[in-house]
């Protein structure tokens, strides 16, 4: 294979360190004024396409494509894929009224839409993101494309057209092999990502972008979920000292453990 | 100035700017990182000798290093913590 196009998928996402915190209508959990980052297990996506065009030199991998579906300060996140190594970029603008309603499944279909567009042979993706947790969007674009996934990804291996893939599940590791084109999905331990220097952030900031909507890949998004509430976790009671073996007793049976 | 100690003097420059930018992430914050940082730099400001102030770029690369280094493990062990423990 002398021809490889990898397109990566970038999500905003509330950053790791932020303590998330549930509005005040209990709908949905509070973004505003809140540090964002690039979804952590996206930017293992993006170092993995990027060491696979170190590897391989640019000859087998000609471009790698970061792509987001978000509003439009969802572009700080394209940047930073850039900066990592990425191409080029390609943001699809959900408006801010209609991202927070924007669901794996539409996500799926505006990622294939970008495939039919762009035509890559493989598709990186973080393996879920840690806003909502749902790791759903590559497996749903692999049935939409009806291609062969290879889901939490901890080590690829590329050779000509052949794609072998060690996968971590319970209690060990599983190794597939399969074809390009194919939807692979990283876990954790796929790779180390690195960072964005401060020249190659001042470099990306020259690199292509390009901008779609739905409308314009003519993707209907309307969800089919509807989220009813969203709540904290119930807070976590303090244990307390017990002086003796029958107060320990008398307590065990009032909890009618004994 | 000799053309070296010009060179010396952009890598000296070049340094603390990537320093700063990184520090900017820093857990305990970037008012706790900037000082401490003008401070160590101001603490070489005498050297003279090319080869002390060699040393001294080394030991602030060494640094920056380090510092991804412990951004990228807090950020593992996040992760770790939450989905894997």
């Amino acid at each position: 294979m002398s021809n490889l196009k990898i397109l990566v998928g970038c999500k905003r996402v509330i950053d790791f360190t932020v303590k998330v915190r549930v509005n005040a209508q209990k709908t949905a959990v509070e973004t505003a004024n809140v540090k964002h980052s690039l979804n952590p297990f996206d930017e293992i996506a993006i170092e993995e396409a990027i060491r696979l065009k170190e590897k391989l030199g640019g000859d087998v991998v000609k471009e790698i494509i970061a792509v987001t579906c978000g509003p439009s300060k969802s572009q700080e996140q394209l940047r930073t894929a850039l900066a990592m190594g990425a191409d080029r970029a390609i943001h699809v603008e959900v408006s801010d009224e209609s991202y927070p309603k924007l669901q794996p499944l539409g996500v799926a279909k505006l990622l294939k839409a970008i495939v039919e567009k762009e035509k890559p042979n493989l598709v990186i993706l973080g393996k879920q993101a840690i806003d909502d947790d749902a790791s759903q969007t590559g497996q749903m674009l692999a049935g939409l494309l009806n291609w062969p996934q290879a889901t939490f990804a901890s080590k690829i291996d590329i050779n000509g057209e052949s794609l072998k893939v060690t996968r971590e599940v319970d209690g060990g590791l599983e190794t597939i092999g399969s074809k390009l084109p194919s939807v692979i999905t990283t876990d954790l331990r796929l790779n180390e990502p690195r960072f964005a220097t401060l020249p190659n952030i001042m470099k990306a900031r020259k690199k292509p972008l390009t901008k779609f909507t739905p409308q314009d890949l003519n993707v209907d998004i309307t969800p089919r979920l509807e989220t009813i509430s969203v709540t904290d976790p119930p807070t976590r009671k303090g244990g307390g000292k017990v002086d003796s073996v029958d107060d320990l007793i008398s307590k065990l049976k009032s909890a009618g453990a004994l | 100035m000799p053309n070296s100690q010009v060179t010396l003097q952009y890598q000296v420059k070049n340094l603390y700017k990537r320093l700063l930018f990184i520090g900017r992430e820093y857990p305990l914050g970037y008012s706790y990182f900037r000082p401490r940082l003008k401070k160590a730099f101001l603490k070489n400001r005498d050297l003279k000798n090319e080869d002390d102030i060699k040393k001294a770029i080394e030991t602030g690369e060494y640094v920056y290093k380090e510092i991804e280094t412990l951004y990228y493990l807090k950020k593992y062990r996040a992760l770790k913590k939450s989905y894997y423990d």
